[in-house]
């Protein structure tokens, strides 16, 4: 197909997308204006029901727990397929790698903070998901990237043990299925699948909230493990370090 | 809209065009982090804090790591074709 063909064929179907895409933002509501019932239900009932102060987590692991299960296996789904999908071809160049390490101290030194600082903003974000902002999915991804940050100012050496399949695997699984085991522990006590047990506890503290801190710990682990796990496989598909002189 | 959101959504409309006009991948990867930092003010300012950190997680760590890996991949096929 020749250029000149290209345009033609595009042109009307921009003019027609355009149309359609300007009638349809003409008939959106005015910005801020809020016409759901459920966000508004959400808030009145979620924090005297389950005693979680961040709504969104309340709404996540318990109103709309099922949701959540799905979106897990959504990642596990994906981890499994980029695994399987790079393992084939990284599988015999697992050579050990010549050892790079970053020239500048103060690069160094700021690096190696940042795994401590963003580790320990991972682990805050997870602990407290369900009364601040934050949860689970998001402090795994940042408690993972702060461990890649190991690899980014040391060296493959370093960052080995994070690559370790054999351990993490099943840990990944733990996390996922933890969180099924929690939903069918209701089952099995005769109430529904993801009903909230272990009592509420006090509004606002670690103890509050009930299976939702089960279920976010278990969405915490999962994603943490995924995420490292994914790392590992994109990190084999680097043939040299990245450390600067080595360009 | 209060200013504030208005200079935030400016923000995200100068950014996105940025990211689709820089033509190196690796450079795109970068200019891509930091127009994500630029959603998540956004998301701040229009009080969600909780996408805000999804986002940040996302657009900081996953998805440069990704494209970066990417590239490094087929760079490094292309040297190897080169040495052929």
């Amino acid at each position: 197909m020749t250029r000149r063909t290209r345009v033609v064929v595009l042109a009307p179907a921009l003019v027609g997308l355009g149309a359609l895409f300007a009638w349809a933002i003409a008939g959106l509501p005015a910005f801020g204006d809020y016409r759901g019932p459920y966000g508004y239900v959400l808030n009145r009932i979620v924090v005297p029901l389950r005693h979680t102060t961040n709504v969104v987590m309340g709404t996540n692991f318990d109103v709309r727990g099922v949701d959540t299960m799905g979106e897990e296996f959504i990642l596990y789904a994906a981890v499994v397929g980029v695994t399987l999908l790079l393992r084939e071809e990284t599988k015999g160049r697992r050579v050990e790698r010549r050892t790079q390490r970053l020239r500048s101290d103060t690069v160094r030194l700021g690096g190696v903070l940042m795994v401590a600082a963003g580790f320990l903003v991972g682990i805050w974000l997870m602990a407290f998901g369900y009364i601040t902002p934050g949860g689970g999915f998001q402090g795994g991804v940042v408690a993972a990237g702060a461990i890649l940050c190991i690899f980014l100012v040391g060296s493959h050496r370093d960052y080995r043990p994070f690559r370790n399949e054999h351990a993490f695997d099943p840990l990944e699984a733990v996390g996922t299925g933890g969180y099924v085991v929690v939903g069918l522990t209701a089952l099995v006590s005769g109430s529904a699948f993801l009903t909230n047990l272990f009592g509420y506890g006090t509004t606002g503290t670690l103890r509050s909230s009930g299976s939702i801190a089960v279920l976010n710990w278990a969405a915490a682990i999962a994603v943490t493990f995924a995420v490292l796990l994914l790392f590992a496989e994109f990190l084999e598909t680097y043939d040299r370090p990245l450390a600067p002189e080595d360009t | 809209m209060i200013p504030l959101q208005i200079v935030a959504l400016a923000l995200v409309a100068l950014g996105a065009p940025l990211v689709v006009l820089t033509r190196d991948p690796l450079r795109q990867a970068l200019v891509n982090g930091i127009y994500g930092v630029s959603l998540v003010c956004l998301f701040v300012v229009l009080e969600a804090p909780d996408p805000a950190l999804s986002m940040l997680a996302v657009s900081g760590i996953g998805y440069p790591l990704v494209i970066v890996a990417a590239v490094a991949r087929v760079r490094a096929r292309d040297r190897g074709r080169e040495d052929e």
